[in-house]
């Protein structure tokens, strides 16, 4: 009985064992062994063990500068439009229309992000919204190729991925709560702070965590809204493997992202489990 | 206070709330349909009734959970239909208590203190939660999380999460519904001895009509949006205004009937078998009118023979249960139909020999049973 039953968890458990092991943890162990290699003679990699891709780390300082500003503005700006959205649809949109708002915020992923954000590139572009400013007189604006247009395409991109755990968690507070606050006498924005705020944090935790470890990655939406000028990590790798062919120096960027986000999710975590969210009674997502 | 029968009463005069023509439609249903009560101050007042009737929406719009279509409401006099919850003098216990699950037991019943402006002292709300916690015997458990207390506990932190903010009125919805029979008789004990000590209002809801009957010094019947009557509960069973809560309270046998004569408050009416049997009539009846008369089961004797001077009604017993100190007999007669009779234990063994299939006389002495009046 006992063996029959290690045997199906064995057998349940056995595709996705091994498709973690061979497409995640082998290609980790091989970028960690890569970084601390040199680069090839006719590029790619060279065996050896040096710290001096770690070392030469500065010299890509300004992806790195923009992934740690733009992924925790882009999470943040994301969560504070996302939470209003999610309050609105969960408490206070009739069941009727319900369904149908939350397929429209899905609507947009029906399209590439690619197309999107082609888009995006010419609503932002020279005769996009900057030539209806200046029409109308008020200013010359420049969008594309921006800090701003970059974070504006992130947002747009992971919105509904913020949306959707928040909306959950708020979707099954018990609305009977609010009524108990209010009978306590708890005026309703009181009750929003108190009850329906830390009630909701573990869809606020999901949902910035799987935004903010999406943007950590970015590649898309820099290179193409910001146009080779305001680039992430993601962006300065694909160029290290697929145009300077410095496989070494491109590991060590990689192994020193990991590292980064491994520390920030951990300190988040942390963090939340202090205010409360994570608590075993609340249970975090 | 305390009348001769040992029931707390309390003096019609002053009114703590009082619904005044108050109606609550939701789309085509008529939830409230112009209640008119006058809660006194310190009654422990139940609303009883079938599920749906509305009982819940008069408490949420006393609570501030609704707000009446037609019609007001007032509490200690002042006009409050439209005041919002948080500002109004009463508290809730929910019937599921909604208590908040991300603080402890203590931090839920500080909660009502917290929301205090200008802010209590943190020392004056501890020693308040404590106080409260001891009288629902608590005492030790306020670090607690919700998720470990038992169903009985929670609903003890959700009347101490109430009573802490010492409300002019307590609204109770259900709050035993959740709880085994054993836990709800202790709970209902429990319950009858704090409001006579805190002397609050207690606004009951309930569709059990024991829970109703033994608590409460007036039930309000409810029925279709509508109060049916209100009254102690000897009234309502003594006293039945009207077939629904004759049926509804206990239990009786409605006949139709014709009057015949009446003196004072006794009416002779005719049943449907020509019988003539002495009545109690609540209200003023003009002799030829078609009415219907209730009868409380225990009310009827059961004979093998008729008695002088006893009106009595032949019929054929049909269902005999046993209710161990009772004996419930249902009787069939060709005009009248079925008949309930309960008669005690040593009451039977008059009727040797009398089971189903027997041929028995039901006695109606005079003045028992009564008139009913329109619902
Ligand atoms: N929010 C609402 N929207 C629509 N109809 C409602 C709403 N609340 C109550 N009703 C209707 O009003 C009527 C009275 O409901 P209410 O909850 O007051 O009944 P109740 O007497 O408390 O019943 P129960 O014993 O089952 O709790 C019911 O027909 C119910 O369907
Ligand atoms: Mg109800």
């Amino acid at each position: 009985m006992a063996i029959s039953q290690r045997m199906a968890r064995a057998i349940l458990l056995a595709p996705a064992g091994l498709w973690y092991a061979v497409l995640l943890v082998l290609p980790l162990i091989v970028v960690l062994v890569y970084s601390f290699g040199e680069r090839g003679a006719a590029g790619g990699y060279a065996p050896a063990f040096t710290l001096a891709q770690y070392a030469n780390l500065g010299a890509r300082w300004t992806a790195f500068q923009n992934t740690l500003l733009l992924a925790p503005a882009g999470t943040l700006a994301a969560l504070l439009i996302a939470y209003p959205l999610a309050y609105f649809l969960a408490l206070r949109v009739s069941a009727r229309w319900r369904t149908t708002l939350l397929v429209l915020v899905i609507v947009p992923f029906w399209t590439s992000i690619l197309i999107r954000s082609y888009a995006w590139i010419f609503l932002l572009g020279g005769r996009g919204i900057p030539q209806l400013l200046s029409d109308l007189g008020l200013g010359d604006l420049r969008l594309i190729n921006t800090p701003f247009a970059v974070l504006l395409g992130i947002v747009y991109g992971y919105l509904p991925l913020m949306v959707f755990p928040i909306y959950v968690s708020l979707e099954k507070l018990d609305k009977r709560l609010l009524e108990a606050a209010g009978d306590l006498g708890a005026p309703p924005w009181r009750s929003f702070l108190q009850i329906t705020l830390p009630l909701s944090l573990p869809g606020v935790a999901t949902g910035s965590m799987l935004v903010f470890i999406l943007l950590m990655g970015e590649y898309l939406i820099p290179q193409m809204l910001g146009g080779g000028k305001v680039f992430f990590v993601g962006n300065a790798l694909v160029d290290l493997f697929l145009q300077s062919r410095n496989w070494a120096f491109g590991s060590a960027l990689a192994v020193t992202l990991v590292a980064i986000m491994l520390v920030t999710v951990t300190l988040y975590m942390r963090f939340l489990k202090r205010i409360g969210a994570a608590r075993d009674d609340v249970g975090l997502m | 206070m305390t009348d001769a029968t040992g029931h707390h009463t309390v003096s019609a005069g002053e009114a703590i709330a009082e619904f005044v023509n108050t109606s609550k439609r939701f789309g085509a249903v008529l939830a409230a349909d112009s209640l008119n009560l006058r809660i006194r101050k310190g009654e422990f007042l139940s609303f009883l009734g079938p599920s749906g009737c509305g009982k819940t929406t008069a408490l949420r719009m006393l609570a501030g959970f609704e707000t009446p279509t037609e019609g007001t409401i007032l509490i200690d006099g002042r006009e409050l239909a439209s005041e919002p919850a948080y500002r109004r003098p009463v508290n809730m216990v929910f019937q599921h208590y909604a208590l908040f699950p991300h603080m402890t037991v203590a931090e839920n019943v500080a909660y009502g203190l917290r929301q205090r402006r200008p802010k209590l002292p943190g020392a004056e709300i501890a020693l308040r939660v404590a106080k409260a916690l001891d009288t629902v015997r608590l005492g030790d458990f306020g670090p607690r999380r919700i998720w470990q207390m038992s169903g009985g506990q929670q609903q003890r932190v959700a009347l101490a999460r109430a009573i802490v903010n010492e409300p002019k009125i307590l609204l109770l919805d259900e709050p035993m519904a959740a709880l085994d029979a054993k836990l709800r008789a202790e709970m209902q004990m429990e319950l009858l001895g704090l409001q006579r000590s805190l002397g609050i209002t207690f606004i009951l809801v309930t569709h059990d009509q024991q829970e109703a009957l033994s608590m409460s010094d007036r039930i309000c019947i409810m029925g279709k949006g509508r109060i049916m009557q209100i009254g102690t509960p000897r009234e309502l069973y003594d006293l039945p205004a009207n077939r629904y809560v004759a049926d509804f309270v206990g239990r009786a046998n409605i006949l139709p009937a014709r009057v015949r004569a009446t003196t004072g408050a006794r009416a002779e009416v005719a049943l449907a078998d020509g019988l003539s049997v002495e009545v109690t009539a609540p209200f003023a009846v003009p002799p030829g009118a078609a009415v219907e008369v209730a009868i409380r089961p225990e009310a009827l004797r059961l004979a093998l023979a008729p008695e002088p001077g006893v009106p009595a009604i032949a019929a054929t017993v049909t269902h005999m249960t046993f209710f161990g100190e009772h004996i419930e007999y249902l009787l069939a007669h060709p005009v009248l139909g079925a008949l309930q009779v309960m008669l005690p234990r040593q009451a039977e063994r008059a009727l040797p020999g009398a089971g189903v299939g027997a041929m028995l006389h039901v006695l109606w002495d005079p003045g028992a049973g009564l008139i009913l009046g329109q619902d």
